[in-house]
């Protein structure tokens, strides 16, 4: 199978690297190659903040460039649009409708940009927008906000549910497990 | 066999465990950091953290004479810290196998400069090996074992940013149990004067010659022909990304090994192919190799000095082309990273802000304090420069200037080097104002115990550092402790220790917010009859804070109550929510 390219992006702390751990499982479990790349370190300090999932019969980059993401799991509207050129322009954006302001907003030197995911579609991009965490904090925790994306994002690929679900059910604390599942099945439903 | 996600960093803890390696200390640095973290993981491996990274390479040398293979890992700047006992303890050698992992950070993603670490290896005279997967890693990681040991040297394991926190799938083997070596006393190879090193450098070099045999015949540099119009000779991530663009369009010549580099290989390769092209991120080392023995290759003309390659830089460069992409017209807002919610640092710093300090800087989270709107730092150069640079600095422009400027480093920064520099201002009777930001861990490698804090790298209890005695014995009299959060005292001793027409050393203590033990109060909320909307609070720069419809607006999941912005708002209008 030729290579498939997901882009996980967000702020430090919203719960990208699990995110990619648990889909970095299910693609090797499924007998593809893998590579998963993250950044650690300063940028993780509330800043803009991205992982690259790629998996296939051999995957040699771990990284994903500009034109070449299938998927792009985007855990806030402003980071949909900073990642947006990663996207290939037949692939789909899945956005949750979350918008943290990064500090020239907070500071009232900038504006947060209106209707950002509308502006992507008007482009033509298959968007895909989640009010990720509203459903998380539904399932019971508004931090599995992650998982809830990753049903949304589970759902538009070829791998059977309950692979998915085991890959979570090995990736997460114990005591996160119920919430989890329930964030990941509301996820799964949009 | 089946095979596990691990990141390069966990491929080469593999190897260690698997090599029969016992020994390792490092100072956590990234991208380097993970490798003695999943080391530790292992009860067979004796893991610690060391103060700095000249100490842990110093005692893992000390171990490797002991009998026992050994291992240090640390970033690239961090092996300028360790590169006095790297040159001499490569005249020496080894008992049991030395290795010492480097890891580069092309693009800067965490670091304060570009350098290429391959020259440490060149000016060293020692092996560097460069994997280009987290496989790759653990291989190399046990090949560099036998290799240290058959040619009585350290090596150098190169790693990069990518190849470091890069998943992918490894096999795991079993470990090889090493029996502890014996040591015999042997003065002319371990005492290095200058009768012994002489003979010593002489065996350097020929043991260079035989590595350079090795590089050309083992079949760690390989060569693989596809098509034969170009030749790419590359390495680790370079190679990857040339893979990625040109997969068997080309013919390739795969480095396993950058120091020393093969010469006839690269002459029987570049004689298969029409045009040779060096992929290397960095600098221009393989291709200057090429050119000094006349051997026609490009690089730098193609590719540039700076920056993280990928697999569309080599697209681009070679092929010249770039897949269609859409992008808002507006693009994006950046969103540079900043001080955490309830970060103690903020407090610091913001007590600062006002009095128009030069400030002298470190690395740490706290270099973000640099960042608008605390805009509190003047200079950053290395670990531990604040203390020093700012020695120089007032020295330079007189008393006075000792008044007006202080330097912040963190703990762990000043176990690691911040402590020589407070004994240069008391030995030669400095005036300066050290603060030292401690918040009970290293913060920004991503929480690591350290020696002032008290925890091994296990967690367990130990004797800590204690900062204040420290500052007593070696000459200073005049030792203040703060609490970051209460802004108005913290700048009130800042104002008196400046004033003192003695050093000062301020201890401006709090745990890291994001310590699990750290209890925090309840988040804050903007009462909106009191506050005018001037923005004050703003200037604190708390990701938890923005201003909605003309008011301040605090977000109550983010906020930690830790009430910084409060003392920041002139007319009372941050409370205590429900108050």
């Amino acid at each position: 199978m030729s290579v498939k390219n997901i882009l996980i992006v967000g702020v430090g702390g919203q719960g990208t690297l699990l995110a990619s751990k648990i889909m970095g499982r299910v693609y090797l479990e499924q007998g593809y190659d893998v590579k998963v790349s993250e950044i650690h370190g300063m940028s993780q300090r509330g800043g803009s903040v991205v992982t690259y999932v790629r998996y296939g019969d051999k995957v040699w980059s771990p990284v994903i460039e500009k034109g070449e993401a299938d998927i792009v799991i985007s855990f806030e509207e402003l980071e949909s649009a900073r990642w947006l050129p990663y996207l290939k322009p037949d692939g789909v954006l899945i956005s949750s409708t979350q918008r943290l302001d990064p500090s020239p907003v907070i500071m009232g030197k900038a504006e947060y940009p209106e209707n950002i995911l509308g502006k992507i579609s008007a482009l033509g991009i298959k968007v895909i927008p989640l009010p990720a965490d509203r459903l998380a904090a539904e399932a019971g925790n508004i931090k599995s906000a992650n998982i809830v994306l990753l049903g949304a994002a589970a759902r538009r690929q070829d791998i059977p549910k309950d692979v998915w679900i085991e890959a979570i059910r090995a990736s997460v604390p114990p005591k996160t497990l119920e919430t989890n599942l329930r964030a990941f099945e509301l996820g799964y439903a949009e | 066999m089946s095979k596990t996600l691990l990141l390069g960093n966990e491929g080469v803890a593999q190897g260690l465990y698997e090599a029969g390696v016992r020994f390792v200390s490092s100072y956590p640095g990234t991208p380097s950091t993970e490798i003695t973290e999943a080391a530790v993981k292992h009860d067979e491996i004796y893991c610690e953290w060391a103060p700095n990274e000249k100490v842990a390479f110093e005692a893992a040398f000390g171990a490797s004479l002991g009998g026992a293979r050994s291992f240090c890992a640390m970033k690239h700047v961090g092996l300028n810290v360790a590169a006095d006992p790297l040159y001499t303890a490569s005249y020496i050698g080894v008992n049991a196998g030395l290795v010492c992992a480097v890891a580069d950070d092309p693009g800067l993603h965490s670091s304060q400069n570009e350098q290429d670490s391959r020259r440490h290896a060149v000016a060293s005279k020692v092996p560097m090996l460069e994997p280009c997967d987290s496989e790759e890693c653990r291989d190399f990681a046990v090949l560099a074992y036998k290799l240290s040991e058959t040619f009585d040297t350290p090596v150098l394991l190169r790693l990069s940013t990518r190849i470091s926190h890069s998943r992918s799938p490894v096999g795991l083997n079993e470990r090889r149990e090493i029996p502890l070596k014996d040591y015999e006393k042997n003065v002319s190879k371990n005492v290095m004067m200058p009768s012994q090193a002489k003979a010593a450098h002489k065996k350097v070099e020929e043991r260079l010659l035989k590595l350079r045999e090795y590089a050309e015949t083992s079949g760690i540099n390989r060569i693989e022909w596809g098509g034969r119009d170009i030749g790419i000779i590359a390495a680790g991530s370079s190679y990857v990304y040339a893979k990625e663009a040109l997969g068997d369009g080309v013919s390739y010549l795969k480095l396993g090994m950058v120091n020393p580099l093969p010469i006839e290989l690269i002459r029987e390769f570049a004689a298969g192919v029409k045009k040779v092209v060096v992929v290397e991120e960095l600098d221009d080392i393989i291709e200057a190799h090429c050119r000094r023995y006349g051997i026609n290759a490009v690089g730098k003309e193609l590719f540039p000095f700076t920056g993280e390659f990928s697999q569309a830089t080599v697209r681009s460069a070679i092929l010249g082309i770039e897949p269609p992409y859409r992008e808002l017209e507006d693009g994006a807002l950046p969103r540079p990273p900043m001080l955490c919610a309830g970060c103690p640092h903020r407090g610091l710093f913001y007590a600062l802000r006002g009095l128009k300090l030069y400030v002298s800087g470190d690395i740490g989270c706290y270099t973000l304090g640099a960042n608008a709107p605390l805009s509190s730092i003047d200079s950053v150069l290395c670990m531990g420069a604040s203390v020093s640079g700012l020695h120089g600095f007032n020295t330079a422009r007189g008393k006075e200037q000792a008044k007006k400027s202080v330097a912040v480093i963190g703990d762990s920064t000043f176990v690691h080097s911040g402590i020589t520099g407070l004994i240069d201002i008391s030995y030669n009777q400095g005036l300066s104002t050290v603060i030292v930001l401690d918040n009970s861990i290293t913060g920004m490698t991503g929480h690591q115990n350290n020696p002032a804090n008290g925890l091994t790298i296990k967690g367990d209890p130990t004797a800590a550092v204690d900062l204040e005695a420290l500052a007593r014995a070696v000459g200073y009299r005049r030792v203040a402790v703060v609490d970051p959060y209460d802004v108005e005292t913290t700048r009130k001793t800042v104002i008196e220790e400046l004033e003192a027409e003695e050093p000062s050393l301020i201890i401006s203590r709090r745990p890291c917010a994001l310590l699990k033990y750290v209890k925090h109060s309840t988040a804050l909320s903007v009462d909106a009859e009191k506050c005018v909307g001037c923005g004050s609070c703003l200037n604190v720069g708390c990701p938890a804070l923005s201003r909605k419809d003309k008011k301040a607006l605090i977000d109550p999941e983010q906020c930690l109550g830790c009430g910084i912005c409060a003392s920041a708002c002139r007319f009372g209008a941050i409370v205590k929510e429900g108050k």
